[in-house]
């Protein structure tokens, strides 16, 4: 009898791993990091069964480490995800993404008619008003935003 | 109190108590806009008027809430006399008259320029209406118009009508009769009707309103029928705009044995027959009367 062929994911050596990643988001992770790219190796698994989380998505990328933008914007679209930051194959660093109360500059305010839309020098300014559902809303224009028009930022899948 | 802030965005940084202090000291305020008194409590004192949208009433009314107290104004009453035309950005323009005068009125056309101003200069700064947001002295003067004409706010029955999807008068107004447990009706076309976050808003907050399409739904039981203008640039197609504009103008016939009265922030177009305006029923200039007595309360507070 034929035994099943497994496929192993290795281990990263340098790099991030982004573990518990709502489910079927990874894809939206991977747009806010601009990936994938030519020169860097992506690992993605999707709906992988969790006991904390039922389901949950994962992605590793090969030698590149997640400045604190990036992880605010992961935050926006997986609240609950951690980022385990590798050296030489070890986790040198395990942190949640941080949800702010509030988020400056990493979004735009989806109300084409905001001020902070028209090149004046000013940075989007949000307030969370509910964290799950997200609703955010615009400390200037007052306008709210929920998940789909924040993902809708981040570009076409 | 708002006024700590040293100034008026949103009537969402107000406080009920805030908006009563207003309405009281706006009443004592009454015989110095009717010329019964004279005051010159802002003598000396210098108001910078930035209107890069048209405006006769909310302008006007300021210019003489702060001459009626002494004061003086300087200003454009549109875009195109400043240097604007010339590209300049709103925020550099802001903190040059900051630096000119004691307080700031600015509306444009763009939502948030308030906030962004006030932000930027260490004098305070009026929201005279940014875009399809916020119109907090708008609002300050209705309901100080229904607590005049009938003594309370709490415990009216108020029927927004027209466009409540684009009609900022009207968002802020839902949510300062919110704050007083007013009972609302919203009455509109479907297509106008308020946007979904402000009746998610008062839905938090507690508050059951009645939506219909039909004014007749709800003028045997309203106190005021707040009227807003249906604009003919939202209707793709034209005879839509015609059909849906004749099923919301009021007239005498249509008021007659009813017990509510009329307001409207103005202009109108025709959305009110003037054969309404002589009537118990429209108090639409009143109203406007109004918005001295209070804009002389909100200068008087926040102007030092």
């Amino acid at each position: 009898m034929k035994t099943p062929k497994e496929l192993k994911v290795t281990p990263i050596r340098n790099g991030t791993v982004i573990d518990h990643i709502t489910a079927n988001k990874a894809l939206h992770v991977l747009k806010i990091l601009n990936l994938p790219s030519q020169d860097t190796s992506v690992t993605i698994g999707m709906n992988v069964k969790s006991t904390q989380m039922g389901a949950k998505d994962l992605v590793k990328i090969e030698g590149r480490e997640l400045r604190s933008g990036e992880v605010d914007k992961i935050a926006l679209i997986a609240p609950h995800a951690t980022i385990n930051i590798i050296r030489d194959y070890e986790i040198v660093t395990k942190g949640k993404v941080n949800l702010l109360e509030k988020i400056s500059g990493i979004i735009n305010c989806g109300n084409p008619n905001c001020i902070t839309n028209t090149g004046e020098p000013v940075d989007s300014l949000f307030y969370v008003t509910s964290q799950e559902p997200l609703v955010v809303r615009c400390y200037y224009c007052e306008r709210a935003m929920d998940q789909s028009e924040i993902e809708e930022q981040f570009g076409p899948l | 109190m708002v006024f700590s802030q040293g100034d008026i965005i949103s009537i969402r940084d107000f406080s009920k108590d805030d908006i009563k202090y207003i309405l009281r000291t706006a009443e004592k305020m009454e015989p110095i806009a009717r010329s019964l008194e004279k005051s010159d409590i802002l003598y000396g004192k210098l108001l910078g008027m930035l209107f890069y949208e048209p405006s006769t009433r909310t302008r006007l009314s300021f210019e003489a809430a702060m001459k009626r107290l002494g004061g003086c104004t300087i200003g454009f009453s549109e875009a195109r006399t400043s240097s604007a035309t010339k590209g300049e950005k709103l925020s550099d323009t802001v903190r040059t008259v900051g630096e000119y005068t004691d307080a700031l009125v600015l509306r444009h056309n763009m939502e948030g320029t308030a906030r962004l101003a006030a932000d930027i200069v260490d004098v305070p700064v009026i929201n005279a209406g940014d875009g399809a947001g916020q119109h907090p002295t708008q609002t300050l003067l209705d309901l100080y118009t229904m607590k005049r004409l009938l003594g309370k706010i709490r415990n009216l029955h108020v029927a927004l009508v027209g466009d409540l999807k684009y009609g900022r008068t009207v968002h802020s107004l839902a949510y300062a009769l919110a704050m007083f447990g007013t009972r609302m009706s919203f009455v509109s076309p479907p297509e106008l009707k308020m946007p979904r976050e402000i009746m998610e808003d008062l839905n938090g907050a507690g508050v059951s309103v009645h939506e219909t399409s039909a004014i007749r739904d709800v003028l045997p039981y309203v106190d005021v029928l707040y009227v807003t203008r249906i604009q003919k640039e939202r209707f793709p197609d034209p005879q839509e705009y015609l059909k849906i504009k004749g099923a919301y103008t009021i007239d005498k016939d249509l008021l007659k044995n009813s017990e509510t009265i009329v307001m409207h922030p103005l202009p109108r177009l025709d959305e009110i027959a003037t054969d309404v305006d002589s009537t118990p029923y429209g108090k639409y200039f009143q109203q406007a009367f109004y918005g001295v007595p209070v804009r002389m309360a909100l200068l008087k507070s926040l102007i030092k």
